[in-house]
């Protein structure tokens, strides 16, 4: 019995809830007799999509600031690099390792930015987030309609200015990612390539949370009065959680977009940081602490419902993937005010 | 006369442990750290913890009858009060709002007969009189009433704390958790002695203490808890402070003895030399320190509560913003660069542990390298050009320090905060430690921590200066304290040093130093207000 407690405390109620449903969806597949090869598939390349998404959130908790609302900041420069590299014809992984470093240098200069506006409004960080989150990608909005920098007529409305809504990389860098090295396992393939870039990005984050700077960001994040004691310049070490986790939405945008096959511009990065919240929630972190660990367990978790329970409505009722849709708006939104309702986190 | 009796019976951290307390009576119950002292109080008081836990077992027997205190409202219908270790109080309340809280006093109007008692208003000067009426029979004429929480110092808090308790009407029996822990000894002493004039009105007290010299003062019994067992409850007449302490750990301890003086501290050049040093530290705020600080001595730092001594250190390391001039071996010291400061290997052991000291969530290893981490590079190792933390060699520090200052705990991994708060300074001390400092600033050393920790680390302090040479700053509320250890010690009243004694000087001379200003303060009254304006 006390096994059994220690257990469902080292769970956690919410994570609970999300294990039992997916059990239950993953029972209802195999009695709908449903393709449970292909969905195990769609799961995988769904995880590596998503996840720097999720390794975004890493940073920012690890620096005492809490979650990035504002991580489309992030997107938009990657999705800004990525159109780019369409227009200058890059293809293959060149293309793909052009628009990540291209991004990246984007989002740490306004990541940069960001940090500074958060340390001045400390305390409300998230709500901040949110706000900026809304209000850069409708500037963005104007800013597509005007950039002067494209003219490839993939990339252009066919009459007027600004750039089309969906830019596709078919014939650019659709699914490079998804297919190096990719080898099947019965009937599920495994996208090896986007395996290897997430396990690269958890390397890379685990590796600096070993460095000195790592060590002293998450002293400073845990408590800034100890930090200041010894000498830690908290606001730099804030700065820098926001210039890592903006970079990680850069990247993440440029492996996302070669997984489906096209940018999605305009009003698309807006709602693209809440699922990430869920997910790295829903992995058992807090707004105090996070780790890989509750990255991997929370993409999991959250992405394997997304793709299972839309399958499963859609033989169990009529019109069921509307029905889907709105489970997916619950379960996001409401693991995010879950989590918010105790922002103090589970005593651990 | 009417007896009252209590009687627990407990298991887990108690082990059947009855103690009974007469109406009118003040018990002192004494313990090391851990002994169950505050389980005790707070079975008493219907803590949440103890039924979130498993309830307790036995009874408890209040004026004769059994009675079931299931939560901290039944103890106070019941005329139970507790002042907490921690203070509960609201910030940016006045003090008598604090005092009346949840107790209003308030006024019926128009609004109010409709609608009902929530919507009455407070009536502030019939709260206020309440309050201040307390106050008074406390001895605390020059305080204000409608002085805001945040404003007043630590010493002060504790008397609001008690003033809450004494101001409800019914009030039968006030628990005390340490209450003079935070108290300088002037004000321990006022508060114990307006704590028995209460209980000599009827009202009974049950006070925790780890100063065993107040509690045969002023209780009449005492009980003493060893390991969640009851050693004894007896009387305090012909007690000494040895015979309690023998009972406490269970094996005969000398009290802080005094070390041997040395020589070459008054001959040491000047290390420091402080001009004019003035620290926005609320509560504790610097008001020109002219000071000088020889190479080699430990200096303490004494005083009150609330009149700056502990903003010194602090405003030396850029902790509290500060203006002034500070020369170090004849350089000028730039207060706001702590990092600079820290490079010049002069360390500070804050005296907010659990806040500043310690980072409560890391691990013990963490805590202690960390410093050292950050300003001398130390505990990395290169991979690849990128400095790493090299975890071996920090374990293996920890466990050295471990050892060496005997911090009782189950391994280096473990998180500070599951630490006892002696174990904690230590960890303090063994973080500034691992800097290998020259000089080291180190505030209100063994404040809340039992006398085995208490003794050992004063103790190694001593060892520290004079093996390793280190020139140390001590600051602390117990002048017995400063006078075992320290070469010379300054006093602190009204944000200035009112005077340098050696440890020797007779105690009516530090009581002078302190309390000239009392008596100054009490006529003017001006230091509340400056205390009010926010930083």
């Amino acid at each position: 019995m006390k096994k059994i407690k220690r257990l469902y405390e080292a769970i956690g109620f919410s994570r609970l809830i999300i294990i039992i449903f997916l059990a239950i969806l993953v029972l209802l597949t195999f009695a709908l007799g449903l393709d449970s090869a292909g969905i195990t598939s769609d799961v995988l390349v769904r995880i590596g999509l998503n996840s720097f998404f999720v390794l975004a959130m890493l940073p920012m908790v690890e620096c005492g600031i809490g979650l990035n609302f504002a991580l489309p900041l992030g997107i938009l420069c990657g999705q800004f690099a990525g159109v780019l590299t369409v227009e200058w014809g890059l293809t293959g992984i060149g293309g793909i390792l052009a628009a990540c470093l291209l991004g990246s240098a984007l989002s740490a200069a306004v990541g940069f930015f960001y940090g500074k506006l958060l340390n001045h409004l400390r305390g409300s960080e998230m709500m901040v987030g949110t706000y900026i989150n809304f209000s850069i990608v409708s500037l963005m909005c104007i800013g597509w309609m005007l950039f002067p920098f494209f003219s490839d007529s993939r990339i252009k409305w066919a009459m007027g200015n600004g750039v089309r809504s969906t830019i596709t990389l078919d014939g650019f860098y659709d699914k490079v990612l998804n297919d190096f090295l990719a080898f099947q396992i019965g009937n599920v393939t495994i996208p090896t390539g986007l395996f290897l870039a997430f396990g690269l990005g958890c390397l890379a984050l685990w590796g600096f949370q070993k460095s000195k700077t790592g060590i002293m960001m998450k002293v400073s994040g845990m408590n800034p009065m100890f930090g200041k004691s010894i000498g830690i310049n908290n606001d730099r070490m804030r700065i820098m959680g926001t210039v890592l986790s903006t970079m990680c939405g850069a990247v993440g945008i440029v492996i996302y977009a070669q997984g489906i096959g096209m940018y999605q511009l305009y009003t698309a990065p807006r709602n693209m940081a809440f699922p990430a919240i869920a997910a790295i929630l829903v992995g058992g972190a807090t707004l105090k602490r996070a780790n890989i660990w509750h990255v991997i367990i929370g993409l999991t978790l959250y992405q394997a419902i997304l793709t299972i329970a839309p399958v499963v409505s859609a033989q169990l009722i009529d019109d069921g993937s509307s029905l889907s849709e709105i489970a997916r708006v619950i379960i996001c939104n409401g693991v995010i005010l879950y989590a918010l309702t105790k922002i103090d986190g589970r005593k651990v | 006369m009417r007896n009252i009796g209590k009687e627990y019976y407990g298991v887990r951290v108690l082990k059947n442990v009855s103690i009974r307390l007469k109406k009118g009576q003040i018990l002192a119950l004494l313990g090391e750290n851990g002994a169950g002292k505050s389980t005790l109080m707070n079975i008493l008081f219907g803590m949440g913890v103890i039924h979130d836990t498993g309830g307790f077992e036995g009874e408890i027997i209040f004026e004769g009858k059994e009675v079931k205190i299931a939560k901290p409202s039944d103890a106070s219908e019941l005329g139970i009060g507790m002042v907490h270790q921690e203070f509960m109080l609201i910030d940016g309340y006045e003090i008598a709002e604090n005092i009346r809280l949840n107790r209003e006093i308030s006024q019926g109007n128009i609004l109010s007969r409709i609608f009902g008692k929530k919507l009455e208003l407070l009536d502030r000067r019939a709260m206020r009189m309440e309050a201040r009426k307390t106050l008074d029979s406390l001895g605390l004429e020059a305080l204000d009433e409608t002085v805001e929480v945040e404003n007043i110092s630590v010493g002060y808090k504790q008397f609001v704390e008690i003033a809450r308790e004494l101001n409800k009407k019914n009030i039968k029996l006030v628990v005390l958790d340490e209450p003079t822990a935070v108290l300088t000894e002037g004000e321990a002493k006022q508060f114990l002695d307006s704590v028995r004039a209460f209980s000599r009105q009827g009202i009974s007290f049950i006070f925790i203490s780890h100063r065993l010299e107040e509690a045969i003062e002023y209780a009449d019994t005492a009980a003493v808890l060893r390991n969640g067992e009851l050693v004894a409850q007896c009387s305090m007449e012909g007690m000494t402070a040895e015979k309690l302490s023998e009972m406490m750990i269970g094996r005969t301890v000398e009290l802080i003895k005094r070390e041997e003086r040395q020589e070459s501290a008054k001959t040491g050049g000047i290390l420091f030399s402080i001009r004019d040093l003035h620290v926005a530290m609320p509560g504790e705020r610097v008001k020109g320190v002219d000071l000088d600080i020889r190479e080699g001595e430990i200096l303490g730092i004494g005083g009150l509560a609330g009149h700056g001594k502990v903003g010194i250190a602090n405003g030396i390391m850029g902790m509290y913003p500060a203006s002034g001039t500070v020369l170090y071996r004849g350089e000028p010291l730039h207060m706001e660069d702590t990092l600079g400061t820290l490079k010049k290997k002069i360390m500070f052991v804050s005296e907010d542990r659990r806040g500043v000291g310690l980072n409560l969530e890391a691990s013990i290893e963490l805590n202690t390298v960390i410093a050292a981490l950050r300003v001398n590079q130390e505990y990395l190792r290169k991979f690849a050009g990128i400095r790493f933390y090299d975890h071996r060699a920090a374990a293996a520090y920890t466990a050295k320090m471990i050892k060496e200052i005997d911090i009782r705990c189950t391994s280096g991994s473990q998180p500070c905060k599951r630490l006892s708060g002696g174990n904690q300074q230590k960890v303090s001390i063994a973080k500034a430690l691992a800097m290998d400092p020259e000089v080291l600033f180190i505030s209100e050393p063994t404040r809340g921590i039992d006398i085995g920790a208490k003794k050992l680390i004063l103790s190694y302090l001593v060892k520290l200066n004079r093996e390793r040479h280190m020139t140390i700053i001590m600051t602390s509320s117990e002048l017995a304290e400063l006078r075992s250890v320290c070469d010379r010690i300054a006093i602190v009243t009204e944000g200035k040093v009112a005077g340098i004694l050696g440890p020797d000087e007779e105690e009516y001379k530090f009581g002078l130093l302190m309390s000239s200003s009392i008596q100054k303060k009490t006529g003017e009254g001006e230091n509340d207000e400056e205390d009010k304006t926010p930083v």
